[in-house]
């Protein structure tokens, strides 16, 4: 399942605002990619351009390559839909569907495609994506219950298994804990050392012991002033990237002499 | 996450990222053909307009979300045929009310002049005359309506917001709701019935109007104020609290100031609302043909009073007074637009907290 | 607002205010006139409600009791009542079944479908058709529309015959039961579909592009997160519109050509009345107890209207627990 990702001088610009210039990096299928740096640097703006979502904002494009073992995400006759169907998202604050119960946001992505809609067959799934998740002896008994009725690490325990219960290859995070108390934030990484195993994972954080924590690489993003796009700086091993960074700004930013 | 084949696994067409595609043209050029056919069935065949209209939307309906089916699959279609739906939609919609703006602006001009906007009915039986009275009329009981209105509103909706708990601030929330469905002819019968115990049966004056059009204005006004009110960020509130200022300057001096802009503009909105009522001031109100500048004696005539004596009763000839009835529509018309176009300056000019 | 500034019920001390200084007590007293005043211009509308109800029964009530033979009609008040009764909920409803999925559609298009440039301008236009004043829309329903629908009635007729509604003869002039529920949708869809868009918008960014990044196609997506998250709002947007067309008055005057009969047929010329077009019609040339005949048919409207906000309402917070306001 879990693929590779090459990005190739990616460029991403909002009308006529480039917002990240010229990204290239590679991604490594069963491991967790790290991204940092300060604020509007560009990081999520770029980890939304891997399965599109930027474009939900009226005006944005790219140019460049970004290439999921073998295919394009940008290439012509490319549908954001069905790319989105292969790499999913966790975000900043857990968003499960308040309308639909703890099973029903399991199943939502399945449901989309009009299959899996025998019973045994899903309740099957939602299990699987729950306890991959770490999340189904803490809600086996009240799947029917809304779920938003869990507690904030629950709900984001919940859009992970949605995430992971369509089955995607690549699992973007958008700083995944950055709403969450600390331990619920260990659940999170502990959770994401597991899945590690089946997935590419990306992860979007602010904070540089998580990225020091759970990830096998870590690229660091910097901006050169306000209205300036965001560039990748440095990317290398994440023991590397700690120790001994090539680049003085990665250097500054990681002994939190900025950002 | 080792698992065997489950019901999600992939289909070799979704496996694939690009899957068959409509070329951009393709929805222009359906609905252009769509719209020659039903153009030639109405000049060659005289087929009748809404006839027409009814089978091209249907047309649309199935061959658009029918091709996405054949080239992009069914979850394709299935969303064309909402963009379609929901394009459609708003296309009909916008065809009653574009017609009625022309209509009312075409058979309205003939008699918009400078007599019609400075003369009253006094003694006109065919031609001439005009709708001062009525303009003066409606101008007076709106106004005064707003002064009843504004502050009852304003302050409901404060309570609401900033005081209001348990069961009494409940009841007026789902009391407010059941005002703004009140039917306005309802509002006028009450607005009699309140008068008439004092004044006799035959009551009729521009207060009562006020008092009916209050009626329906103030529900209009505690729920946009309410909804303001709410957009204030509660920090705003706690900063003020932790400086040590009341609750009740902080809603003067900090909430009321930075909703301004909004409750403005929901007030001009509800203004526009109720000015064009007519039910209720054709029961306590009355209509009279003379200017009558005194809300507290005897019949007012108001704009839509007035359109709708000029069409049922117009007189002899009756052109004159359809004429008449169309220019007042119009008139009627061109304050609401004109109180719109007010709320939107307003909410532009302080940057309401709602646009988004 | 003459209520005494002093305590009430649920009032300022259920919320637990920031604790106020203990000196410059004075404005502890501002806060307390503050707050009477406030809760005062509350109670006013309890008051109003209270006095629309107590009015209309007292002004009504001669009606409810008269001997049949003095009311109009002459068979007393209930028989007089019945026919504008069905005219009005016929007309409502028919408006309704028009203006519910045309208003949602509207609204969709105008929050998630039209580019966010031209959104804004089309969403103004609706709103400004919202104010139209209902003589307005009635001289349009006479004039322009009911012309137009003739040979559709006719053509209705021809094919649905055997259906009651459509049994014809059709009506020479087009003002008809239909024709007044058409003018009646018109009328009710901005602010129908003003409402809905409201809910729409309101959607969490987070739950769409929660459901995007699962795959959803935009249609899915509205599925998923944009009309389960509006429904409370959308009946209640419907509550307002059926209300409204409830009580429409002057458009419903103008356009139907009423009788006082009980009759399904939506093309035909002879059409109930309803109640409100008939207290507009009636109303400035009577005198005596058919005055107190049409205040009384007028607390039937009334009841009718708050019957159908009160079961809105209960809709509405039945499914509280899964609304989302939370999210």
């Amino acid at each position: 399942m879990a693929k590779r990702i090459d990005v190739k001088d990616l460029d991403i610009y909002y009308g006529s605002f480039r917002a990240v210039e010229g990204v290239t990096m590679s991604i490594e299928p069963r491991s967790i990619t790290a991204l940092i740096g300060p604020s509007g640097c560009g990081k999520s703006t770029f980890l939304r351009s891997l399965n599109r979502m930027h474009e939900v904002i009226p005006g944005a494009r790219v140019s460049g390559s970004v290439i999921l073992d073998g295919q394009d995400l940008y290439g012509a006759g490319v549908d954001p839909v069905s790319v989105r169907r292969h790499v999913g998202m966790v975000f900043q604050r857990p968003n499960p569907f308040p309308t639909m119960s703890i099973y029903e946001n399991v199943v939502a992505g399945m449901r989309l495609n009009g299959r899996g809609t025998r019973k045994a067959a899903m309740d099957e799934v939602v299990e699987g994506a729950l306890q991959g998740a770490n999340l189904w002896n803490e809600v086996k008994d009240r799947l029917d219950r809304p779920g938003s009725s869990l507690s904030g690490g629950q709900q984001q325990r919940l859009c992970i298994a949605r995430a992971i219960a369509v089955k995607p290859d690549v699992l973007l995070m958008d700083e995944p804990c950055s709403a969450l108390d600390p331990i619920s934030t260990l659940a999170i990484e502990d959770l994401m050392d597991q899945l590690k195993k089946d997935y590419t994972i990306v992860i979007v954080t602010h904070n540089m012991q998580q990225a020091a924590r759970v990830s096998d690489r870590t690229g660091f993003f910097n901006i050169a002033g306000t209205g300036q796009p965001g560039k990748l700086i440095e990317m290398d091993e994440t023991s590397t990237m700690f120790s001994t960074p090539s680049n003085q700004a990665t250097e500054d930013y990681i002994s939190g002499r900025f950002g | 996450m080792t698992t065997t084949t489950t019901p999600t696994d992939l289909t070799a067409a979704e496996a694939s990222l690009s899957q068959g595609r409509l070329p951009r043209w393709s929805t222009p050029a359906t609905v252009a053909a769509v719209v020659v056919l039903g153009a030639l069935a109405i000049l060659v065949l005289d087929a009748p307009v809404p006839l027409v209209v009814g089978l091209g939307v249907l047309a649309l309906l199935v061959a658009l979300p029918a091709l996405a089916w054949v080239v992009e699959g069914r979850r394709r279609a299935n969303d064309r045929m909402w963009t379609v739906l929901v394009t459609i939609a708003f296309a009909l919609a916008l065809l009653p009310l574009l017609s009625l703006m022309i209509t009312v602006t075409q058979n309205g001009l003939a008699r918009f002049d400078w007599e019609f906007l400075t003369t009253d009915m006094r003694g006109v039986l065919g031609e001439g005359g005009g709708a001062l009275h009525a303009i003066v009329g409606t101008l007076i009981i709106t106004g005064l309506a707003t002064v009843i209105s504004v502050p009852v509103g304003i302050m409901t909706a404060v309570y609401l917001v900033e005081y209001g708990r348990g069961r009494l601030a409940r009841a007026i929330t789902l009391l407010v709701d059941v005002m703004t469905g009140i039917p306005s002819i309802v509002a006028g019968l009450f607005a009699f019935a309140l008068f008439s115990i004092f004044f006799g049966p035959s009551v009729r004056f521009g207060i009562g109007g006020a008092v009916a059009l209050s009626v329906l204005m103030i529900p209009v006004v505690v729920r946009s104020v309410e909804e303001m009110l709410k957009l204030v960020p509660n920090e705003l509130r706690e900063a003020s609290y932790a400086l040590g200022v009341s609750q009740w300057r902080t809603i003067v001096r900090v909430v009321l100031p930075t909703a301004a802009a909004g409750i403005a503009t929901g007030v001009t909105l509800a203004i526009a609302r109720v000015i064009g009522e007519t039910a209720p001031l054709l029961i306590i109100t009355g209509s009279t043909n003379i200017l009558n500048t005194d809300p507290v004696d005897g019949r007012m005539s108001s704009l839509p009073i007035f359109t709708y004596y000029s069409y049922t009763i117009p007189g002899v000839p009756p052109e004159f007074g359809v004429e008449r009835a169309w220019a007042a529509a119009l008139t009627l018309f061109l304050i609401v637009m004109l109180l719109n176009l007010v709320a939107r300056v307003l909410s532009r000019i302080f940057g309401s907290p709602t646009s988004r | 607002m003459t209520t005494p500034a002093t305590t009430q019920v649920g009032g300022p001390l259920d919320q637990g205010p920031p604790a106020e200084p203990r000196i410059g007590s004075r404005n502890r007293t501002g806060d307390k006139i503050f707050s009477g005043t406030a809760t005062a211009a509350g109670i006013t509308i309890l008051v109003t409600l209270a006095g629309i109800a107590a009015f209309l029964l007292y002004e009504g009530f001669p009606a409810l009791v008269a001997a049949p033979e003095d009311v109009p009609g002459g068979e007393g008040f209930w028989p007089y009542v019945q026919p504008l009764l069905f005219g009005t909920v016929l007309a409502a409803v028919i408006a309704l079944i028009i203006a519910a999925p045309l208003s949602i559609g509207i609204a969709l298009f105008i929050s998630h479908y039209a580019p966010r440039k031209i959104a804004a301008p089309l969403g103004y236009l609706v709103d400004l058709l919202a104010a139209v004043p209902s003589v307005v829309y009635g001289l349009w329903g006479i004039f322009f529309l009911a012309p137009q629908l003739v040979p559709v009635f006719q053509w209705l007729e021809n094919t649905l015959g055997f259906l009651p509604f459509f049994e014809g003869p059709t009506s020479a002039t087009g003002r008809t039961m239909l024709t007044a529920g058409i003018v009646l949708a018109v009328m009710i869809l901005p602010i129908m579909s003003g409402v809905n868009r409201e809910v729409f918008l309101q959607t969490p960014r987070l739950q769409e592009e929660a459901a995007l990044a699962l795959g959803a196609t935009r249609s899915e997506m509205i599925r998923m997160t944009v009309l389960p998250f509006a429904r409370s709002g959308m009946v209640s947007g419907a509550m307002l519109g059926l209300g409204r067309a409830l009580g429409e008055t002057l458009a419903v005057a103008l356009v139907l050509s009423p009788a006082a009969v009980i009759s399904f047929n939506l093309i035909g010329s002879t059409n109930s009345s309803t109640i409100a077009a008939n207290i507009a019609l009636n109303f400035p040339e009577s005198s005596g107890l058919a005055v107190n005949t049409l205040i009384a048919t007028g607390l039937v409207l009334f009841t009718l209207t708050f019957v159908v906000n009160f079961i809105a309402r209960a809709v509405v917070a039945r499914r509280k627990d899964f609304s989302g306001a939370n999210a």
